[in-house]
């Protein structure tokens, strides 16, 4: 596999990830259940963890720890051998599951079309049309200040 | 693109097999020579036995440097999947590992080239996994010590055929010493270091 072909796979999982990461599992697991799914197992059970958050104040302060936050993760293979890793905030193991396959769909080349159209594209669609809504919302209650310029004369 | 299709899965049940695996080696440790069973299915590399990948799922961590013989380090299969599933840390020294995994005891280094922990810290010894060919059959072997009321039997295929010599040193580097875990598929007999076994006459 050449550099450019892998950068490319890498892009598209991390796209899929983003999206995935930030929708609710039971729209996944609708999604998910449209299609029909290759056969797969549990590589690692899903398992709850914790890791530190870190923050910087401003942006470019020193770095320091935050605070801890739990999160899931969990891998699944395909029969087909494609390895897929899911993690995610929070305790849904579920969730965190339905992303591995994701995952290990996106990888194999016969189902990655699939994926993408039926469960990804959809979600990420949602996605936008939430955080439109949202600004739009917030864009409602604007207030625009306008200083007023005392003449001189 | 990651697909390894030799990564075998860990366990099924997380919590419940670590502990019933945890228990059966406490069993093993408290009565040496004893055969318990390991009842948690995960899915084992090539060539480890099963009770010996239910020990690593459950014992190891990236705590405890692990070492391998040649025969378990013939491919990247048991390494890459102790540090999948346990992220242990698999080192070239065998004389700081905690654990040590022996696929072919036939070649089993000399024991001084391991771990036995220091007065202070007996604890910080290795523990020998050794991966033998029966534990049911083959020449009587008495042993005796705690966890043992007067002697106990172990009918076992051993390899080295000296191994029981070779732990004589126990004797004399008490509190200091070495700990070994017999391991046939999914049976497993421990002889920790302060079981004194012997040959049975005849």
């Amino acid at each position: 596999m050449t550099v450019s072909e892998n950068s490319g796979k890498q892009a598209q999982r991390k796209a899929a990830m983003a999206v995935l990461a930030h929708s609710e599992p039971a729209e996944i697991s609708g999604r998910l259940d449209a299609i029909t799914l290759p056969p797969h197992e549990n590589l690692r059970e899903p398992e709850n963890g914790l890791v530190m958050v870190r923050g910087r104040i401003g942006g470019d302060g020193a770095p320091f720890n935050l605070g801890e936050a739990t999160v899931s993760r969990a891998a699944v293979r395909l029969a087909t051998g494609e390895i897929g890793f899911g993690y995610t905030l929070g305790r849904d193991g579920a969730k965190a599951r339905m992303i591995a396959l994701c995952d290990a769909m996106v990888q194999s080349d016969q189902f990655a079309g699939l994926i993408e159209t039926k469960v990804i594209a959809p979600l990420r669609a949602a996605m936008a049309a939430k955080r439109n809504r949202k600004s739009a919302e917030a864009a409602a209650t604007r207030v625009d200040f306008y200083t007023l310029v005392r003449g001189e004369g | 693109m990651t697909t390894f299709a030799e990564l075998p899965a860990g366990f099924a049940d997380k919590v419940l097999s670590a502990q019933s695996t945890f228990r059966s080696v406490m069993d093993a440790m408290a009565r040496p020579g004893s055969v318990q069973r390991i009842a948690a299915l995960s899915g084992t590399p090539d060539p480890m036995m099963r009770g010996t990948a239910a020990i690593a799922l459950t014992l190891f961590d990236h705590d405890t440097p692990v070492w391998l013989d040649v025969r378990m380090s013939e491919t990247s299969h048991v390494a890459k999947w102790l540090k999948f599933h346990t992220s242990t840390p698999v080192i070239a020294d065998s004389s700081i590992s905690s654990f040590a995994l022996i696929g072919d005891p036939k070649n089993l280094p000399a024991l001084d080239r391991f771990a036995f922990g220091s007065n202070e810290y007996p604890d910080r010894s290795t523990t020998l996994i050794l991966q033998v060919e029966s534990l049911t059959e083959g020449p009587a072997f008495e042993l005796r010590g705690p966890g043992i009321d007067g002697t106990a039997i172990l009918r076992a295929l051993l390899q080295p055929h000296d191994l029981f010599e070779q732990l004589a040193i126990n004797v004399t580097l008490f509190p200091r010493g070495i700990d070994v875990v017999l391991v046939h598929d999914d049976a497993i007999v421990a002889i920790p270091r302060t079981t004194r076994p012997s040959a049975r006459g005849g």
